[in-house]
């Protein structure tokens, strides 16, 4: 690993798009700072030669996990949209992303 | 023990206690029930342990255990025999957990009003054995944090000193067993979340093996490192609870096809376990030992080790030389999973859904925005960059090297013969609110010596064993893939050694300021003492 370059304030606020996160000026300024330091924690694994070593995704030895395909018993559709923003019958409405003048326009 | 009318005061008991008394016809579990409900609701104002607490429900799931166990009665000592030793006991849950038609917060702001669907795996494993679940219990937002101030409800205050954490992410759960609210909790462990608050509040906390639980039902961190596991106030009354919710579930891919074992219900008394201890090889490893360490819990770990050793433990120091690189590998896989984890909450299926509706990309920013606190914002944020294009080998694949080295270090000290590790669980006792919020690294360092066992896989039980300036210390036992019966074994060897130790009859020392109503709430206290610092800072 290479020493990484600091992350800048337009850094920030490009990860904060990628991550769908709004914050505030405030928030920004003080995630550029604290996040530049969280950083500098990782220098540490640079001293490490790992070229040869395999990644570990997970610790324990589970391979081709299936389930039989049969058809059960779903959750009630009324339970599944009781907690959803905007109902429309049995669908939940959701933001409009093809369709529209501004929707989807970034 | 206190009880005004010649009663015993059922809240301090624990399970086996409890379960004697039930099966015996003594007590009735609506009883226990009620003492713990009234104690939790007396003390929630001084404490905020809860989130939630259920009183109607609990009490008729303690109506149904008193049911089933006079059917029990009536078919004979066998039946009843048979019943498991959580039937009629309180439990509470982390506030992550699923219990159909109540609320999950996960402490987070963005599931404010979210009703959970169905039962979790673990949910329906305690009512199938007749647990009684009281409520849940406050955590830091979405179990990211080792203090409980991360929680959009308010932080819990320690039982131990008031103005001091409880230790996180499970700290609710931890408060609550630790003030005689429940004799047993559930929490989760993802770097510490369940061994460090157990340390710091003074009790038992088990992080089982990766695969162990199901986590069908929980809300996901990090998924190749969340574990389920129990607290309690003893070992035996911990295993009793793992034992209840271990073992495979369909519905998790990850829970592993291995048997949970039924000696965890009966582990050895104390004259067998110490029996059971004498030739034990365990391995002390010098890299625990981490840097800022306080003295107070050094020589306590240290005490205690050599306790272990005068009662018959061989124990040999070893080196884990991958230590040190645990905190940097942890904090990019554990957000790198986080982020992509919680990218569901958009507002969309669940959670409010803020903004103008023009702008799909813009909403979901508000959304998350104003939903999130900011310990989450700062996870969600290292996370994305680490996966981000062009860091993804620098970040995310080099920390996944990094942890096959931590995991390969543990594997050698295990096939040296060794039967587990014995280590500190938490480089300090329970710190004062507030006293790391400004400082994110400072506050990720209180998981150095719990996170390299999650990068492992690994068990790790933490309990207690002493007092630093009046604080509870833990002690961490680790152990190869599914050993949990061994590190409870271990845990109550430890437990009969010290049995006549001192600081065993000692209580956390501000229960009965939980009772004065002019105790100033947990969040009060927080405010406070950043108000302090502030001005602190200003001079």
């Amino acid at each position: 690993m290479t020493a990484m370059a600091a992350l800048s304030r337009a850094d920030v606020e490009h990860v904060a798009h990628l991550a769908r996160l709004g914050l505030t000026e405030a928030e920004l300024g003080r995630l550029e700072t604290e996040l530049n330091h969280i950083l500098d924690q990782y220098a540490i694994l640079a001293r490490l030669d790992t070229e040869a070593i395999p990644p570990t995704a997970q610790t324990i030895e589970l391979e081709n996990i299936l389930r039989d395909d049969e058809a059960g018993p779903s959750l009630p559709v009324t339970d599944v949209l009781a907690n959803a923003a905007e109902v429309s019958a049995d669908f939940i409405v959701v933001p409009a992303i093809l369709a529209g003048p501004e929707a989807g326009t970034r | 023990m206190s009880g005004g009318s010649g009663e015993p005061d059922l809240a301090r008991r624990g399970v086996v206690e409890l379960g004697a008394l039930l099966r015996r016809g003594e007590v009735r579990a609506v009883d226990i029930a009620a003492a713990h409900l009234e104690r939790a609701e007396r003390q929630n104002r001084a404490l905020n342990a809860w989130l939630s607490i259920e009183r109607e429900t609990a009490l008729a799931a303690a109506a149904e255990a008193d049911r089933r166990l006079a059917e029990a009665r009536r078919a004979g000592p066998d039946a009843v025999a048979a019943c498991h030793p959580l039937l009629g006991i309180p439990v509470a849950l982390k506030d992550l957990v699923s219990v159909r038609g109540g609320p999950c917060t996960a402490g987070s702001r963005i599931l404010a009003g979210y009703r959970a669907p169905y039962d979790a795996h673990i949910t329906e494993r305690l009512r199938a054995v007749g647990a009684v679940i009281l409520g849940k219990t406050n955590m830091d937002e979405f179990a990211m944090g080792s203090s409980t101030e991360h929680s959009a409800y308010g932080p819990t205050a320690n039982p131990w000193a008031l103005d001091r954490v409880p230790g996180g992410s499970s700290g609710g759960p931890a408060a609550a067993v630790a003030a005689y609210h429940v004799p047993v909790a559930i929490g989760t462990d993802t770097g510490g979340s369940i061994r460090q608050p157990a340390s710091l509040c003074g009790i038992v906390g088990l992080k089982p093996t990766y695969g162990r639980v199901s986590r069908y039902g929980i809300v996901a961190f990090a998924s190749s490192l969340d574990q389920i596991g129990p607290f309690g106030r003893s070992v035996q009354d911990a295993a009793i609870l793992l034992h209840a919710v271990a073992g495979r579930d369909a519905r998790d891919s990850t829970s592993a096809p291995v048997p949970v074992p039924d000696e965890l219900l009966t582990l050895p008394d104390d004259e067998a376990a110490v029996a059971w201890l004498r030739g034990r090889r365990l391995a002390l490893p010098r890299e625990y030992f981490v840097p800022g360490m306080e003295p107070g819990v050094e020589a306590a770990v240290r005490a205690a080790v050599a306790a272990l050793e005068a009662a018959g433990a061989r124990i040999e120091e070893v080196s884990l030389p991958h230590t040190e690189y645990g905190l940097a590998t942890y904090y990019i896989v554990a957000p790198a999973e986080a982020s992509a984890n919680l990218a569901r909450y958009d507002g969309v299926r669940f959670g409010p859904r803020l903004g103008e509706g023009r702008d799909y990309i813009a909403d979901y920013k508000r959304t998350r925005g104003e939903g999130f606190g900011a310990e989450v914002k700062r996870r969600i944020m290292l996370g994305t960059y680490a996966l981000s294009a062009g860091y993804y080998d620098a970040y995310y694949l080099k920390a996944q090297k990094v942890r096959t080295l931590i995991k390969a270090d543990f594997d050698r000290v295990f096939a040296d013969g060794f039967e587990a590790i014995v280590a500190p669980t938490s480089p300090s006792v329970a710190f004062p609110l507030g006293s790391k919020l400004a400082d994110p690294v400072a506050m990720y360092l209180s998981d150095a010596c719990t996170l390299p066992v999650n990068m492992a896989g690994l068990p790790g039980l933490s309990i207690p064993c002493g007092l630093s300036e009046g604080l509870p210390v833990g002690l961490q036992l680790i152990g190869p893939p599914w050993s949990e019966l061994t590190l409870f074994r271990l845990g109550r060897a430890y437990e009969a050694i010290t049995a006549d130790a001192p600081w065993r009859r000692l209580e956390p020392a501000d229960l009965a300021a939980l009772d004065d109503p002019a105790t100033p709430t947990p969040a009060e206290r927080l405010a406070r003492a950043r108000a302090a610092a502030a001005v602190g800072a200003a001079d």
